[in-house]
């Protein structure tokens, strides 16, 4: 009897969730099945749309229309590299804070974490001028380093909370046993420090992938990433819909992939340790 | 445990974050207290002339500023209400037993990952679009008027673009909280014959308290921010309907040229942003004792 009422809980628990997660993952569904169609279908009502012919020609107009390309390796050059030059900066200061702490590292951290708190818009015009007077307006360079600052204090922050657990006992212990700073370093810290740079580098390239505010004000084609490819289609010429629905997969695909296997460290990055 | 010689090594390694930082916050934040003080247009360029606390007077004394404020406001509290309780909802749904748990999982945290130019673009065209939209062809099916969400309740369509956007992550932080939950404290309490009411009001409420904390506070840093989301649905209008303080600022300095009256405003914001961050740093700095 009572096992017969955890299963039917289980199933009407099931049916719930199974419904509200298909409603909140509808609209993502819905673009990509629309990114299929035709112009013409993509503005009939949902079960015309859905009968319509299937066919791959808005992913080709978008990409002679506006050159998906190279936005696409725009993104992945802004993401990757403010990501990769951040972590060359973050690991040696995370390290030396989670290994060597001093009466201050907590004081320091703190006030690393509150850069991050500071409202982009505070320092839009500063930058703008500081950018057009160095000709950085619209480069791949200046906007890296942005980013790359922008991020930093996150990177720092969830290397910290990673080095931190690794325990220092093992490193006395290999010492003990002779092993000198070298193979320390090699053959027992890195790969216990390996997870937790690869779980910050996963989180910082889908941040600086999505980051929608210094790539829309200081690009406008030549730098420009996807963020700034989609805000083209705002002010759109004629039907639209099935070209913005084939754009807009291409530029979420890649990141929702990575997303989802970081779930559990977007808690812990985003929440700077407070929540594991 | 640590050497003089490891000291001096660990303070080479931090320096260069710290000096970069250092730069980062000083260099351009000193800028816009600057020009906060300037009477500075880049149209007339090198007719800059000190203003004293004028682009702070006339910042402050415009209707629009006082509209941004409370669209600022009101977005920040109306997604925090959708998100926190709807967040609780999911998570304490998404924590009971069922079949295919990682799927729902994945389908709920999907939003997250969305670039806002994309969300915001997909749900103006084709879910709230009066004409050929999704919602509009729902009302047409059941013979009612299609809404113009955007033209009609503009703020609020806003609210709802954002909020689906955050609301996996406030569920997904309040489950990994939720899973942490003590089991055998809730058996113990179901078998004394507690509700089910009460032991969410004296067991899982309590122990989620901080988590929800974390959530509102980093929420509302982002959300004092939000920017591509309207610039690409309403460009703050109709009027300045949806312009919050970071699109005023945007507008005032890069699309009027008047950089002194934009970094006044971007100095408000900064200090506003201030006030929340304060409270935000002392609950991780807590956390950082613990």
């Amino acid at each position: 009897m009572a096992r017969k009422i955890t299963t039917n809980r289980k199933l009407a628990m099931t049916i719930l969730a199974w419904t509200i997660g298909f409603l909140i993952f509808f609209p993502i569904l819905w673009i990509f099945l629309m990114s299929f169609k035709s112009e013409a279908d993509a503005i009939k009502s949902p079960f015309q749309m859905l009968a319509a012919p299937w066919g791959l020609e808005s992913y080709g107009e978008v990409q002679t229309r506006s050159n998906y390309t190279r936005f696409f390796l725009n993104s992945v050059v802004l993401s990757v590299g403010s990501t990769l030059l951040a972590l060359a900066i973050a690991i040696p200061a995370a390290w030396a804070m989670a290994f060597v702490p001093g009466k201050r590292t907590k004081d320091l951290l703190m006030w690393m974490l509150s850069t991050k708190m500071m409202p982009a818009v505070g320092v839009l015009v500063p930058m703008y001028l500081i950018f057009r007077d160095l000709h950085l307006l619209d480069t791949r360079t200046g906007l890296v380093i942005v980013m790359t600052l922008i991020n930093l204090p996150i990177v720092i922050w969830m290397l910290y909370t990673y080095f931190k657990e690794i325990p220092g006992e093992i490193l006395e212990a290999a010492r003990m046993d002779g092993a000198n700073l070298r193979s320390e370093i090699l053959y027992i810290l890195t790969p216990m420090a390996v997870p937790g740079i690869a779980s910050t580098m996963l989180l910082n390239i889908i941040l600086a992938w999505n980051e929608a505010f210094w790539t829309l004000q200081l690009t406008t084609s030549k730098a420009a990433p996807l963020t700034q490819f989609i805000a083209s289609y705002s002010s759109p010429e004629g039907l639209f819909y099935a070209k913005l629905s084939a754009a807009s997969t291409m530029a979420i695909a890649p990141i929702l992939i990575l997303g989802w296997f970081s779930q559990k460290q977007l808690v812990r990055g985003l929440t700077f340790g407070a929540v594991k | 445990m640590a050497t003089a010689h490891s000291r001096t090594a660990a303070r080479l390694m931090v320096s260069p974050a710290v000096i970069l930082l250092l730069l980062w916050m000083i260099v351009p934040l000193g800028m816009t207290i600057y020009f906060s003080f300037l009477r500075y247009n880049l149209l007339n360029p090198g007719m800059e002339s000190f203003a004293g606390f004028d682009n702070y007077y006339y910042f402050l004394t415009n209707a629009a500023f006082w509209t941004a404020l409370w669209n600022t406001i009101a977005l920040v509290l109306g997604v925090l209400t959708i998100t926190i309780f709807g967040g609780i909802a999911l998570a304490l749904l998404l924590d009971q037993p069922m079949w295919g748990q990682g799927i729902v999982r994945i389908m709920v945290i999907a939003p997250f990952f969305v670039m806002p130019t994309v969300s915001a673009l997909v749900w103006k065209n084709m879910f709230m679009n009066p004409v050929n939209g999704m919602f509009a062809h729902i009302a047409k099916a059941l013979g009612w008027t299609p809404y113009d969400f955007l033209a009609q309740s503009p703020l609020l369509s806003i609210i709802g673009i954002v909020a689906w956007a955050w609301l996996p992550f406030s569920t997904l932080i309040l489950l990994t909280a939720l899973q942490s939950l003590d089991r055998e404290q809730q058996e113990a309490a179901e078998m004394d014959g507690a509700s089910v009411l009460a032991r969410f009001r004296y067991l899982t409420l309590p122990h989620l308290t901080r988590a929800i904390t974390v959530v509102i506070l980093i929420q509302t840093i982002f959300l004092l921010s939000v920017f591509a989301e309207i610039l690409v649905t309403t460009n703050g209008g109709p009027g300045t309907a949806t312009t919050n303080l970071t699109y005023l600022v945007y507008a005032q300095s890069l699309l009027s040229y008047d950089v002194g009256g934009g970094s006044a405003g971007g100095i408000i914001a900064v200090i506003l942003a201030n006030i929340v961050a304060f409270f935000l740093m002392r609950m991780i700095g807590k956390n950082l004792e613990a």
